[in-house]
């Protein structure tokens, strides 16, 4: 029953550095914590038999996102005091907006209830060899592959539109 | 609950977990240790940020050049291109010419992008 204890403790450490992400008041621990959470969640899809999804969330999220999240706080003026004070107004908007992210969450969840679990039996359901037997089957999903990579691309011109200047 | 009847998989990852306890270990002993061990002297000069004997100008929280995130923004996005090689290069066989094709069209978007960044010049250092 050493996966019951490895959920627990997985679930116990992302749930608390998700709060810590929150309620860190220095953005670069937040940052520093949202990278905890992301390996706690990789370790949740090792349990879920989702190996290599694991491994990619670890590469991608953990080593390369979270570099650009320092990047942006880097670039951000953070200096004590030019820090633009919250006003009740935003606190009212901020608490309303949560609520109905929240309210949304809660319904999304309660629709989930009575599913049944993706995982099966075969510890080799999520290994790379059965991840492209699916996604590159002509009835997978082969077309949200191939929309992905049209996603990259707006994401490229998007990405240098909005940080070049035009060249002379 | 379901989910937790299926979990015997994980089993086969207890040796890397076992090397992240002992990653993890090591660094705490090491911390702690020091602490323990090493001398304490605490002055004024040594709790100064030292850069090379010149005294520190200015702010570290200055802004730098938006060309640092730009490259790095870029490497993220072919680094996930790359990550959807693996489950295709491991079943290259079993799809066959359908799945270079496949591959083709894939890496093809991607080569626009890549001739856009170079016609802008996104990557060049000036």
């Amino acid at each position: 029953m050493i996966s019951q204890y490895l959920f627990y403790f997985l679930s116990f450490v992302s749930v608390m550095s998700a709060l810590m992400v929150v309620f860190s008041k220095n953005p670069v621990y937040s940052v520093l914590f949202l990278i905890l959470t992301f390996f706690s969640i990789a370790g949740h899809y090792f349990l879920l038999n989702a190996q290599f999804l694991g491994m990619v969330h670890i590469i991608v999220y953990a080593g390369a996102i979270m570099v650009l999240f320092l990047y942006v706080i880097m670039m951000l003026n953070l200096n004590k005091e030019d820090e633009p004070g919250t006003t009740t107004m935003s606190k009212i908007a901020a608490t309303i907006s949560g609520g109905i992210l929240m309210l949304v969450l809660v319904a999304a969840t309660r629709s989930v209830h009575g599913m049944e679990s993706p995982v099966a039996d075969s510890s080799q359901i999520g290994s790379i060899e059965n991840l492209g037997k699916v996604l590159f089957a002509e009835n997978g999903f082969l077309l949200p592959f191939e929309i992905s990579s049209i996603l990259f691309l707006a994401s490229m011109v998007g990405a240098v539109f909005l940080s070049k200047k035009e060249i002379r | 609950m379901i989910l937790l009847q299926s979990l015997n998989s994980s089993r086969d990852f207890l040796p890397i977990l076992l090397m992240f306890i002992v990653a993890a270990g090591f660094v705490s002993f090491v911390m702690v240790v020091t602490q323990w061990l090493g001398p304490k002297h605490k002055s004024k000069v040594k709790a100064d940020s030292f850069e090379c004997g010149i005294e520190q100008i200015g702010n570290a929280r200055s802004p730098f050049s938006i060309k640092y995130f730009l490259v790095a923004i870029l490497f993220v996005l072919f680094d996930v291109e790359v990550i959807f090689m693996y489950p295709w290069a491991v079943n290259f066989k079993s799809l066959g010419a359908i799945g270079m094709f496949e591959m083709f069209t894939f890496i093809a978007f991607l080569l626009i992008g890549f001739f856009y960044i170079l016609k802008k010049g996104a990557l060049k250092w000036d």
